[in-house]
């Protein structure tokens, strides 16, 4: 038996005609902040839903700290959920709100209290105890549904599309500290979000999942770096794949006609460049490997970067350049010639 | 501009108050000046209350009929009769109907259509229609009877029509639209998360009905309770068509004295009382929730 913490265990479940999660496993450890990142239909709220036991799994096995909680109901389970909408007692102000989930397990008044008032002073809500749910801020709801499931300390915390009702300037602010927090508790957050920049910069480890599998599971770097599949590669940021194709000894790049050396492709017939790791230049001259000619079709300026649509040979693909410094206006433009070149470590090779 | 948009406000605001003035308070006025009249013989049965005769001018008013019917436990019994029959029926009324309310609250939006559909058609016949079909299914030779005795269960056909069991049943049938229409309103609002979020901190399930369901429908239970309560009170179609002599309730004696004994003043006096004995209850009681309310906002 392995050392994992929460353990799925071959777990599929179908609504009707349609396979919610087909035969999912998976280990989670103790203290990880964990990511189900999908778009959305790929089961991952599913999956939650059955580990936090409003959904029965048709087969399968779910562990917990050891424990079999596969047919345990939701209010035995010692881990709790944060909803998307958070799901906050509209009749019940902030207080009553956070000790809800106290009073259910029958302790005294005065550890309730100090447990609220450890909570709130943690979560910056002081002050707010009798405010209803629906005189506070977006941010301020957020809080006051994530003190309410760590009020009760749970084992395991769920996280619902944490961020998604928050606005953009907010969601990167909160995301640091829902690390910080989850780093300081030391809980074990499981987050589902269908933003990949979310839990690429949230998770300790992500699981990938589409159509009721989970594709592959990593950290950030893996997945972004080595996709196990041409899903993944395009699900996970921006990804300029090209079949390869073996010549005389020699191989190829097929799309852009572009040698390169073959001692590291392992005869797999894709590749994948990510756009940040093709530098482009105004074109001088051109070597032979690792390189081609192209035409700059698209221009993004984006602040911090420029995104650039480059088509070579007749096929597109995207680079991005850091924009290092201060300029006027851009270098390099619309319909400029450039050259386009790569390392050879920048390649990453798999199979169809 | 300002001036013209003013005068239609004034219109939009102030027509439902002269529909309020014309057929509520003015007929309200007069049946009040009827119930402090002396009776009669004579067409209208009682005394004008200003007369101008050769001695000069008098005023003819008189409490003495609230007098009377206060006096005599007969009209006191009447009326409890009929808040017990709407007390039952209102509690009837909210235990069938709250779970039906929340069945078509929580199903799928085109079954819900359909079962609202369900719940409205039975108003497309007239009420007395209604409540004649149930005559019709109770009485010796209705189809209960006819069932029961087939398939030899009883011998003889139950009675169950005219007494105030069939009453209740009757009401609980007519008012139990009004009961889950309201329920129906809040409940279809409500936030299914809630639920799970409650069980999911510990809650367990009827926990989390009294807790966080029941609380959530309040307004609904009070607005359906109120739809189904106060007109039951004063009902006078179903006792007469489906109840015996068991129980006397208050619409019917005052149609009685009414139409029957011809004693307009003291059915008015009746009437006015039976409002007022409503109407400060269920006044104060608003008046306490809206507080409520008011301090959980």
């Amino acid at each position: 038996m392995s050392k994992s913490f929460l353990k799925i265990e071959s777990v599929s479940k179908s609504f009707g005609n349609t396979k919610a999660l087909d035969n999912v496993s998976l280990d989670i450890n103790k203290s990880e902040l964990f990511s189900l990142l999908g778009s959305s239909g790929c089961g991952k709220s599913t999956l939650l839903r059955i580990i936090a036991g409003f959904e029965k799994p048709d087969s399968g096995k779910i562990y917990l700290d050891g424990e079999d909680i596969t047919s345990l109901p939701p209010y035995l389970r010692p881990l709790n959920i944060m909803f998307q909408n958070y799901a906050l007692f509209p009749h019940l102000n902030v207080k009553k709100n956070i000790e809800f989930g106290l009073k259910e397990e029958n302790l005294e008044n005065n550890e309730i209290d100090h447990r609220v008032k450890e909570i709130t002073a943690l979560l910056e809500l002081t002050g707010l105890d009798n405010r209803k749910i629906t005189e506070i801020s977006g941010g301020q709801q957020q809080r006051v549904a994530l003190a309410r499931c760590l009020v009760k300390k749970p084992k395991l915390l769920l996280l619902d599309e944490p961020l998604a009702a928050l606005d953009k300037k907010l969601r990167v602010q909160t995301q640091f500290e829902l690390v910080n927090l989850q780093y300081k508790l030391g809980i074990t957050f499981i987050i589902v979000t269908h933003d990949q920049e979310e839990a690429m910069s949230l998770s300790d480890r992500m699981a990938i999942m589409k159509e009721g599998n989970i594709l592959q599971v990593g950290n950030p770097v893996e997945v972004y770096e080595k996709p196990s599949d041409k899903y993944v590669a395009n699900f996970i940021g921006t990804a300029n794949l090209f079949h390869l194709d073996k010549i005389n000894e020699k191989t190829l790049i097929k799309e852009l006609n572009v040698e390169i050396s073959n001692n590291s492709s392992q005869n797999k017939n894709l590749c994948l460049i990510r756009p940040e790791k093709i530098k482009i230049q105004k074109f001088e001259n051109q070597n032979t490997q690792n390189q081609c000619l192209g035409v700059v079709k698209e221009v993004a300026y984006l602040g911090s970067y420029t995104k650039y649509l480059i088509e070579s040979n007749g096929f597109n693909f995207y680079a991005f350049m850091q924009n290092e410094e201060v300029a006027e206006n851009l270098k390099i433009k619309w319909d400029d010639k450039v050259i386009c070149t790569w390392s050879e470590d920048s390649i990453f090779f798999f199979d169809d | 501009m300002t001036n013209f948009l003013k005068k239609q406000n004034f219109w939009f605001v102030f027509t439902p108050y002269f529909w309020l003035v014309l057929f509520f308070f003015i007929p309200l006025a007069l049946i009040f000046k009827i119930s402090i009249s002396v009776s009669e013989w004579g067409m209208p049965p009682y005394r004008d209350m200003f007369a101008f005769t050769k001695e000069g001018f008098s005023i003819n008013a008189t409490l003495s009929n609230y007098a009377f019917i206060f006096s005599d436990s007969f009209y006191l019994r009447s009326y409890i009769n009929s808040l017990t029959l709407a007390f039952t029926s209102t509690l009837i009324c909210l235990l069938i109907g709250y779970p039906i309310a929340f069945y078509v609250a929580k199903s799928k939006e085109n079954i819900r259509n359909l079962l609202l559909i369900l719940l409205i058609i039975p108003f497309w016949t007239s009420f007395l229609l209604r409540v004649y079909a149930w005559k019709v299914i109770l009485q010796g030779s209705g189809i209960i009877n006819t069932i029961l005795i087939k398939f030899g269960f009883i011998d003889q056909p139950l009675s169950m029509l005219h007494n105030h069991y069939a009453v209740i049943l009757g009401v609980v049938y007519t008012y139990l639209p009004f009961m889950i229409l309201p329920l129906y309103g809040y409940l279809v609002k409500f936030d299914l998360n809630l639920i799970d979020a409650s069980s999911d901190l510990g809650a367990k399930p009827f926990k989390t009905f009294f807790k966080v369901i029941i609380p959530l429908s309040l307004p609904g239970i009070v607005a359906g309770s109120m739809l189904v309560f106060i007109p039951v009170v004063g009902e006078f179609v179903i006792p007469e068509l489906l109840g015996g002599s068991d129980k006397l309730y208050f619409g019917k004696i005052i149609w009685d004295e009414f139409f029957i004994n011809r004693d307009w003043p003291i059915a008015s006096a009746l009437a006015m009382s039976g409002i007022f004995i409503l109407v400060i209850p269920i006044i104060i009681f608003q008046l306490m929730y809206a507080k409520y309310n008011f301090k959980n906002e």
